[in-house]
């Protein structure tokens, strides 16, 4: 065989067995989270570990739903927040702003976008979490040590904006001109056109970029572990510290190896971490899969 | 007025609220690191490396972390790229089928989601298996891992990109289809595998949680692969929130120059590929 062909042939198996190896390894990670959750698993029941508000390693109680909780909170209010301020943000840049506002606007955007985590945790040190001391649990009347679940929610809003609107931005602008032509010309304010004609055209990808944020916030891990506060109960209030799971595993590092079965709950965390991130993943990437067909034709 | 005017003013008050809070929000990140990072930084913090346990430390700087970091991010962008070039390059319909294709995008899609401190307590987990501690490599496998989606998924848009006649004119002098893909695609999408890596690099030297558990931290400059070693995000992480003030500024000192290190990255992309594109055969 000439030099030339057997070059070919080594060079396309190395990619096809790197390929492979990428491509599975997503099963490799679920897999290896499993096996080494095992343990408590044959300890504790499922039951048990979902629903009990009782964690406390040292005495072998793996109770998550306080975490959980926390989590779906914190999640859950940063989205609260991010999504509006998101939408009416993508639709100001891709509909009312000015050509060249729009060139100077998306650039700000991926600077936001390629803030390091660790910086916005920083950040929300230093800025957000006296003002939630200082003046917003005040004005509540509620104490607050400002580490607390409201902190770490505004934090992953501001982490989440780029990802909604950079992919909102994409639909919209997307969208065949005769859509929106057709609904001005018909009478409708420019307002009602995006209500009635952009929103419902482009929903599906909405419905992706928010799926898409919520994996962010959900698995973001440094930032919030900077800010939550760290306890792992059910908070009483916004302004009460929690925990979630991802910044569990950060913080339970350095002392997991000391205590039994504590290594194999921080694998049953990351793997529940794991499962919900991806599920609503493959989620996003279906619907934003389907809008893009949609318009392609 | 008209009600429906009316309704369109309000929404277009709220919307630049929205802006006002997206942009303030920037503003409010870039202006106080640097704020609190351009106070705290001298010569010294740059030039020295962190003395006297990192939780007491009197005087020196951040070195360690700053070469940390660069230890940590290059060789794993490097890695990742060589890997993330041969799927790329392998997702072309010449070498595979395109539904098949269309599943390995779907998968690295998923992976480039996935959060980063699964990869950290991945790597953790090959860690122990191994037998090793918290060491440089182990870290360098957890952020290429990280970047392998981000890198291949970008340079696969680019690749996608590229014109079919150019290959088939490549085909019909006879090359194969290897040579087709590494000499004629590759320089075609040049531009944008430079984007695709700068990316990767930017997300690879910002991220602190895959890099906690495995890189470690430490004092010194890491003599060998097998030292555990300091990053900037992760000196970010351990000293923020120390009561000695001279410590806490090493973390806002880190934070400015890995601010300072993002920025010059994402200017670097846009430059270099503006550069490159050029040579692109349109």
């Amino acid at each position: 065989m000439e030099k030339r062909n057997i070059r070919d042939f080594i060079g396309t198996k190395l990619m096809l067995s790197i390929t492979t190896v990428i491509s599975v390894l997503f099963f490799i990670i679920f897999f290896i989270l499993l096996i080494r959750s095992l343990p408590l698993f044959l300890e504790t029941s499922i039951q048990e570990l979902l629903f009990s508000t009782l964690w406390n390693p040292e005495k072998g109680s793996f109770g998550l739903a306080g975490i959980l909780i926390g989590t779906i909170l914190v999640t859950g209010i940063s989205l609260i927040i991010a999504i509006p301020i998101s939408l009416l943000t993508a639709i100001y840049i891709s509909e009312y702003a000015h050509k060249k506002i729009r060139r100077i606007l998306r650039p700000f955007l991926d600077v936001l976008a390629g803030v390091p985590s660790v910086v916005y945790g920083l950040c929300a040190f230093i800025v957000f979490v006296p003002f939630t001391r200082d003046v917003l649990a005040p004005f509540f009347s509620v104490e607050s040590t400002g580490l607390c679940v409201f902190t770490a929610a505004a934090i992953l809003a501001v982490m989440v904006f780029p990802i909604i609107i950079s992919l909102c931005i994409e639909c919209f602008s997307a969208m065949p001109i005769e859509l929106k032509e057709a609904s001005l010309s018909a009478g409708a304010t420019k307002w009602e056109t995006v209500k009635k004609v952009i929103f419902k055209a482009c929903r599906p990808s909405i419905v992706s970029a928010v799926l898409l944020g919520f994996g962010r916030a959900f698995g973001e891990t440094i930032a919030v572990n900077m800010v939550v506060g760290g306890v792992p109960k059910i908070p009483e209030t916004v302004f009460n510290p929690a925990q979630t799971l991802s910044s569990l595993i950060a913080s339970a590092y350095g002392e997991m190896m000391s205590v039994p079965l504590y290594e194999s709950a921080l694998m049953f965390v990351a793997l529940l971490l794991f499962v919900v991130v991806v599920f609503f993943n493959i989620l996003g990437a279906l619907f934003l899969r389907r809008t893009r067909r949609r318009f392609s034709k | 007025m008209n009600k429906r005017i009316l309704e369109q003013n309000i929404f277009k008050c709220l919307m630049l609220g929205s802006i006002v809070i997206v942009l303030g929000s920037l503003a409010i990140i870039v202006g106080t690191v640097i704020v609190n990072g351009a106070f705290s930084i001298s010569i010294d913090m740059i030039t020295q490396t962190s003395s006297g346990g990192y939780y007491l430390g009197r005087s020196g700087g951040i070195l360690n972390a700053i070469l940390g970091s660069l230890l940590l991010a290059l060789p794993a962008t490097g890695l990742a790229y060589i890997i993330g070039i041969g799927i790329a390059l392998f997702l072309q319909r010449d070498f595979l089928h395109p539904k098949i294709a269309s599943l390995i995008r779907f998968s690295l899609d998923i992976l480039w989601g996935i959060p980063s401190i699964i990869y950290g307590i991945f790597c953790l987990m090959i860690m122990v298996a191994l037998g090793i501690g918290t060491s440089l490599i182990a870290g360098i496998i957890a952020l290429t891992l990280l970047e392998i989606p981000i890198i291949t998924r970008s340079i696969d848009e680019s690749i996608k990109m590229v014109p079919f006649g150019l290959k088939e004119g490549s085909y019909s002098l006879g090359s194969t289809s290897f040579e087709t893909a590494t000499k004629v695609v590759r320089k075609q999408a040049f531009p944008g595998i430079i984007a695709g890596v700068l990316l990767g690099l930017g997300r690879g030297i910002g991220d602190a949680a895959s890099i906690l558990f495995t890189a470690g931290f430490s004092d010194s400059i890491p003599s060998s692969l097998m030292d555990s070693t300091a990053a900037l995000p992760t000196m970010i992480y351990h000293l923020y929130s120390s009561p000695i003030p001279s410590v806490r500024e090493r973390a806002y000192a880190a934070a400015f120059i890995l601010m300072m290190i993002v920025t010059i990255i994402s200017i670097l992309s846009r430059g270099l590929t503006r550069r490159y594109e050029k040579y692109v055969i349109k």
